[in-house]
């Protein structure tokens, strides 16, 4: 008999400690079967968060070194500048990616860094109990907007993809998301163009994800994903956002070479 | 081996990318620009070398830890409050055990503070300085020969130790110049295995800091504990100058202990018998060594350009044994060697009254 479907090879045996209804998993999930039809698990060096995906090592059967909290970015680039046939690729959440660490992902995206972000947007800190992230939709109740965000005290929600398009380093930018079989099927897809960027030589690339948090919304996980589709994607629409591959094409010499013109 | 003049920001550099350090990140910031940019012009010269000008602090110690868990050697510079930034970065190095090397040429703080030479980041670089409970280890320069010794062995120290190690100097070695001899370096023996190059076709790893169960946290911070035992009784370095029938001992380190050294000459033809010594390694502290003196010698003055941190230092590893005087000039003063000799003369003086009155 074919087997039409089984765990991914670059996905370890060991149980998600994520909630129930949580995106976090299908990401994961979605990435391994990547990095396995590319072929590229040995080759593969991944730098989870600080958050709840933290200890995203326990999943990935690739290589991968923790960074601190929001230093992701500036990690991957050492290991990528030193390692540039290896793919990548730093795996991220709104706070993270957007608050704490914006300065190392608005460079390393402006320096056309050839490495993959996969950012978690799921409009809260998750692992901390739920507060207010830069993500957050106005009118959101969340533990640090009791009476929801008030855009005239705590700021309009993010659009940190939007933000990188007019840098020149970057190549490809998709926002996806992963509460519907149809969004997961497009959301492997991205990713799986954003590693292919980056296998090219393409330069920075970031795949978003909308991701449902039903612990910290407080909703079950099915109105999780309707919230998503009713709520989040009229403040962050789905879809591919920027696709210039040559725009960022990296030379492929070293820096030798390249310094000596 | 040729014997060159070189500023010693550029002897640091130089200095590294001999030892094989072939990634360096940084930001700008006086008094150690001139590092960064000998790094800009001379590291990509070299096969594999890279060179990043980071958008911060933070991120540059953080490249360094990823260029270091992909296996090279990897340094970064910068000047006190940038070094307070990389705090961060530098816990995190120690906790996932990665070696680096990171340069501190201090100015005058706190705060934004002056760019004049200074010592005031002494509690910040022999205690950690991040958070959590780790050290790294502190060499002092205090010639532009020894900046060039010392880049050196701290590459091959934090590689047999797998930890952070950082060069402490300040702006006046930074910016000085002096003829140097650059040693031939040592072969890196750095195991592959604790490199992360992707898993091939075997197991994959991971580098990590994060331990949640208190028990197996509490061993990661007695393992880290057991490997800096071993660096106290190993690595501690000093200098003695005039310490034979020395019946007064200075303690100084870096610019410091060169303005010291310069007074004990000048008082060399007095009749004062008045010695130095020069702590090297700031961490670990040759406290041991240094308490040896207090055998014979009973006065003590410590002098450092700041309010008095390594006295602290000297207090504990003399015990009481001895009497200890400070002299400090904090905020990027520098004094000459005739004021730091006056004010031994006085001590002195002061001393010996005592020691009739007894
Ligand atoms: S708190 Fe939210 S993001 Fe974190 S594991 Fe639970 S559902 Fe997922």
């Amino acid at each position: 008999m074919k087997k039409v479907f089984g765990r991914p090879h670059s996905l370890k045996t060991s149980v998600f400690h994520y909630c129930p209804g949580c995106g976090h998993s299908i990401a994961h999930r979605i990435t391994c079967e990547v990095i396995d039809e590319l072929n590229i698990r040995g080759i593969t060096i991944g730098v989870p968060p600080a958050g709840c995906a933290v200890l995203a090592y326990f999943y990935f059967d690739v290589d991968m070194i923790e960074a601190p909290h929001g230093r992701g970015p500036a990690m991957a680039t050492g290991i990528k500048r030193v390692l540039p046939d290896r793919v990548v690729f730093s795996y991220q959440g709104d706070g993270d990616l957007t608050a704490i660490g914006i300065a190392e992902s608005f460079h390393a995206a402006n320096r056309g860094e050839n490495i993959t972000v996969i950012f978690i947007n799921n409009a809260v800190y998750g692992m901390t109990g739920g507060q207010l992230a830069p993500t957050t939709m106005l009118g959101q109740k969340t533990t640090t907007s009791p009476l929801g965000r008030n855009a005239s005290l705590d700021g309009y929600p993010v659009k940190l993809s939007e933000l990188l398009v007019p840098l020149p380093g970057t190549t490809y930018i998709e926002r996806c998301a992963v509460n519907s079989p149809a969004n997961i099927l497009k959301a492997k897809k991205a990713i799986k163009k954003a590693f292919q960027c980056q296998m090219e030589g393409n330069g920075f690339s970031l795949v978003e994800i909308l991701s449902p948090c039903p612990t910290n919304w407080k909703m079950s996980a099915v109105d999780s994903c309707k919230w998503i589709d009713e709520v989040m994607t009229k403040v962050f629409p789905l879809g591919v956002i920027k696709d210039t591959p040559a725009a960022g094409k990296k030379t492929g010499k070293t820096e030798k070479e390249e310094n000596a013109g | 081996m040729n014997k060159v003049l070189m500023q010693g920001n550029n002897v640091i550099a130089e200095a590294a990318i001999r030892a094989g350090c072939r990634f360096y990140a940084g930001y700008p910031i006086t008094p150690q620009n001139e590092l960064c940019e000998y790094m800009a012009e001379h590291i990509r010269k070299v096969e594999g070398g890279v060179f990043i000008q980071s958008e911060s602090e933070i991120a540059a110690i953080n490249m360094v830890a990823g260029a270091s868990a992909a296996g090279v050697r990897a340094m970064t510079s910068s000047s006190s409050p940038g070094i307070s930034l990389k705090q961060e970065g530098i816990s995190s190095m120690a906790a996932c055990e990665l070696p680096g090397v990171i340069v501190n040429i201090m100015r005058g703080g706190p705060g934004l503070g002056n760019i004049r030479p200074s010592q005031g980041d002494y509690f910040q670089a022999t205690r950690g300085g991040g958070h959590g409970d780790y050290r790294v280890i502190v060499l002092a320069p205090a010639t532009c020969q020894e900046l060039a010794d010392l880049t050196m062995d701290a590459f091959d120290l934090a590689d047999n130790y797998r930890t952070p190690a950082m060069i402490l100097a300040d702006g006046m070695m930074g910016q000085m110049m002096e003829p140097v001899v650059f040693k031939e370096p040592k072969r890196r023996q750095y195991p592959e295995r604790y490199m992360l190059k992707g898993a091939g076709e075997g197991k994959s790893r991971f580098i990590k800091g994060l331990i949640l169960d208190q028990s197996d946290m509490e061993e990661h911070n007695w393992k880290l504990d057991r490997k800096y035992q071993v660096i106290m009784k190993n690595e501690t370095r000093f200098e003695v100058y005039r310490a034979e029938d020395a019946e007064l001992m200075i303690v100084a380190y870096g610019t410091a202990a060169r303005i010291a050294k310069g007074a004990v000459k000048r008082l060399g033809d007095s009749n004062l018998k008045v010695g130095l010594f020069r702590p090297i390694t700031l961490w670990p502290y040759p406290s041991s060594e240094l308490r040896e003196f207090s055998r014979k010698i009973k006065n003590f003055i410590v002098f450092e350009m700041s309010t008095g941190q390594m006295l602290e230092d000297v207090r504990l590893a003399l015990q009481g044994f001895a009497d200890i005087d400070f002299y400090g000039r904090p905020g990027g003063v520098v004094p000459t060697p005739a004021e730091l000799a006056n004010v031994i003369i006085h001590r002195y003086k002061k001393s010996s009254k005592k020691k009739e009155l007894c």
